[in-house]
């Protein structure tokens, strides 16, 4: 061979999961250059191989160890006609039709790279931040009407301002990447595929509420995001982006990686504020809020992974830029995790307003199994189960609200006909009960007590009676619950039950 | 040695749960000593210890074995048949005797390719009995 080909392939978990370390190997030792890249999203084609043709990415997907030689003959003779091409990267219609604000680099760079991550329009949203002054910067966050993104949707400006406002000699910011919802994953992809993006939002939000410290708080069951966020919080201290000095301003600010221990609960940010102080994850009676006493009892700035994410580019192109996408009261783009029983399941980035028919059935290809969807649960364990007949619904915070669901944290698992809604009631609360942090009565021993009612019911013993403790419990648990754990384990339950009471019609055994 | 690990995060955020992980990854679980030792260590009491230890999963007081093998059971994986599949595991695993833990875990975030599992540090997606298997003999050769 006369030189050295380069050739991009993701170091993501689901690339890696389907073989891309064996097939990195194989190129390797072929004399390829490999660029360990994130993932563009499109999972049913990882491991993808990507390589420049003529200015623009194209690739090849899925590989295996057995199609891999045949396509790097082809790639050496300068030949894409092989059954994986899957020709330009951007062409291919589920790619095409999002728009990538935070996502954008994510599978183009090389993770770690501050170089590569800069020539990408990395640190612009810094650079200018640092150019203004702290309390317009809260604004501008303020204005582009950003919400967290990490299940709650509380509006971003508003927290900043508090923290900023708070009078303290230390505050923290707070990177809640316990991302332990079932069907999402686009914290792991942005910390595995662009993690410098996170550590610039970060970088921006010290700045502008006055903390000098940041912790990335990760759950355990992300090992290769672990490993890639060691390597650019490095990268990014031997570059100046943080440190003593962030970028020649002279200002401040440092940021440290803290691993969970295998709990869902520490999700929950006040949870997650005692496990980081090194205590048990138990939850916090809320008031007082983390943006006035949170780590150490200091004002702290807990956001989610895509919030923090978002950041860099409101302030690099302005809030009204960031504003204008989307709809109502839901601006800016999501990350869309389309999960579960999907023939083509990924991350697809978009404003808000599509439908989640659009996502699970035009973009996605229906189910894996080919059967027709019954259900899709959105938002993770707490959200809804939702009906075929409602995936009209358009994909933004109110109206999803109004119909008794909630976006979350963009998660959507499909599952086909063979589903028993009875089992994912069930399910519900069992997951409430191992993941509870034994704190408040009503999650701890309701959710248990739900258990045995479904099992009862199940069994035929006095079904109805059991429909009404099942509802009973669902109420105790909302209005009693100190977390959205206990209180939103009813949603899962109830829209099961609503929506389709055909599993839940169980006829009263004969004693 | 074990009073050197715990000793290191002593005075850092987070120290207590960070010892006990360095500890936990150091040998494989915690040894029996642990509660008095770290007790001791951090300045905190015995319960203090045993309440964070039995809080978190990934603390473990048991020896694990060979080959753990974490089987996904959250909702995505279900829609895909993870129960199906973690049953059928136990039963080839226990036919063939050998030294193997299966346990739940809740999300490995691959979620769009699943049921996933996890074989030692090892992730496989779209998992099936054939390709756990094979990652279960590779781990075992490790393991000797």
């Amino acid at each position: 061979m006369s030189k050295q080909q380069t050739v991009y392939l993701p170091l993501d978990s689901v690339a890696v999961s389907l073989g891309a370390n064996d097939v990195a190997r194989v190129l390797e030792e072929d004399g390829f250059t490999v660029v360990r890249t994130g993932s563009r999203g499109m999972h049913w084609l990882e491991p993808l191989l990507e390589v420049d043709r003529g200015g623009e990415r194209v690739g090849f997907g899925p590989l295996t160890l057995e199609n891999t030689e045949g396509i790097l003959a082809c790639l050496r003779g300068g030949n894409y006609d092989h059954p994986a091409y899957v020709g330009p990267i951007a062409d291919i219609p589920f790619f095409a039709r999002q728009d990538r604000q935070v996502f954008e680099r994510c599978g183009v760079i090389n993770p770690v790279d501050v170089t590569d991550y800069e020539a990408h329009g990395g640190l612009a949203g810094l650079r200018k931040a640092l150019d203004m002054d702290p309390k317009d910067v809260c604004a501008e966050v303020f204005a582009s009407g950003l919400r967290g993104r990490g299940g709650a949707g509380f509006p971003a400006g508003i927290k900043w301002h508090t923290v900023a406002d708070a009078e303290a000699d230390h505050k923290y910011i707070v990177v809640n990447a316990d991302e332990g919802d079932s069907g999402t994953f686009a914290d792991r992809m942005i910390m595995e595929g662009d993690p410098l993006l996170l550590i610039e939002g970060m970088a921006i939000a010290g700045i502008a509420t006055g903390a000098a410290k940041g912790y990335i708080y990760l759950r355990s069951e992300y090992p290769i995001a672990a490993e890639v966020l060691q390597h650019a919080i490095a990268a990014a201290r031997a570059f100046g982006i943080t440190g003593s000095d962030v970028l020649g301003s002279g200002k401040s600010f440092n940021v440290e990686l803290f691993m969970g221990a295998g709990a869902y609960i520490c999700g929950e940010e006040t949870s997650l504020l005692n496990s980081l102080e090194g205590k048990r994850g138990e939850v916090r009676a809320k008031p007082p809020i983390p943006a006035l006493e949170g780590l150490f009892g200091k004002p702290t700035l807990v956001h989610n992974v895509i919030s923090l994410c978002s950041v860099p580019k409101i302030l690099e192109k302005g809030a009204q830029f960031y504003a204008d996408l989307g709809m109502g009261k839901s601006t800016g783009t999501m990350p869309f995790q389309i999960a579960g029983n999907v023939k083509q399941g990924g991350l697809f980035e978009a404003p808000f307003g599509m439908t989640i028919r659009e996502l699970v059935e035009e973009l996605s290809g229906g189910t894996r199994t080919g059967r027709p969807i019954r259900a899709v649960q959105i938002g993770g364990p707490l959200g809804a189960y939702l009906p075929n007949e409602m995936l009209d619904l358009k994909l933004d915070y109110e109206t999803l609200a109004s119909h008794g669901a909630g976006v979350g944290h963009g998660g959507m698992v499909v599952f086909d006909d063979t589903v028993n809604l009875l089992a994912q009631a069930r399910y519900a609360f069992e997951f409430c009960a191992e993941e509870s942090c034994g704190k408040c009565t009503p999650c701890r021993i309701g959710s248990v007590r739900g258990v045995e009612a479904i099992d009862k019911l199940a069994s035929g013993q006095d079904p109805e009676g059991q429909k009404e403790l099942i509802a009973d419990l669902c109420e105790v648990m909302v209005d009693g619950s100190l977390c959205a754990m206990g209180g939103m384990t009813p949603i899962p339950v109830e829209s099961a039950m609503k929506h389709f009471p055909e599993d839940f019609n169980i006829h009263p055994a004969k004693s | 040695m074990l009073r050197d690990t715990l000793q290191q995060y002593v005075g850092q955020t987070g120290g207590l749960l960070q010892g006990l992980l360095a500890v936990q990854s150091e040998r494989g679980f915690l040894p029996p000593n642990i509660e008095s030792l770290a007790a001791d260590v951090f300045n905190v009491s015995r319960a203090e210890v045993k309440g964070v230890i039995g809080f978190y999963a990934d603390l473990t007081m048991e020896p694990p074995k060979k080959v753990t093998v974490r089987v996904c059971e959250a909702e995505a994986c279900q829609a895909v048949g993870s129960r199906a599949l973690k049953a059928d595991l136990e039963k080839g695993l226990a036919y063939s005797g050998a030294d193997v833990a299966i346990e739940p875990v809740f999300c490995l975030g691959l979620c769009s390719v699943g049921p996933a599992v996890q074989v030692n540090d090892k992730l496989v997606g779209r998992a099936e009995l054939t390709n756990v298997g094979r990652h279960v003999v590779d781990a075992m050769e490790q393991a000797k």
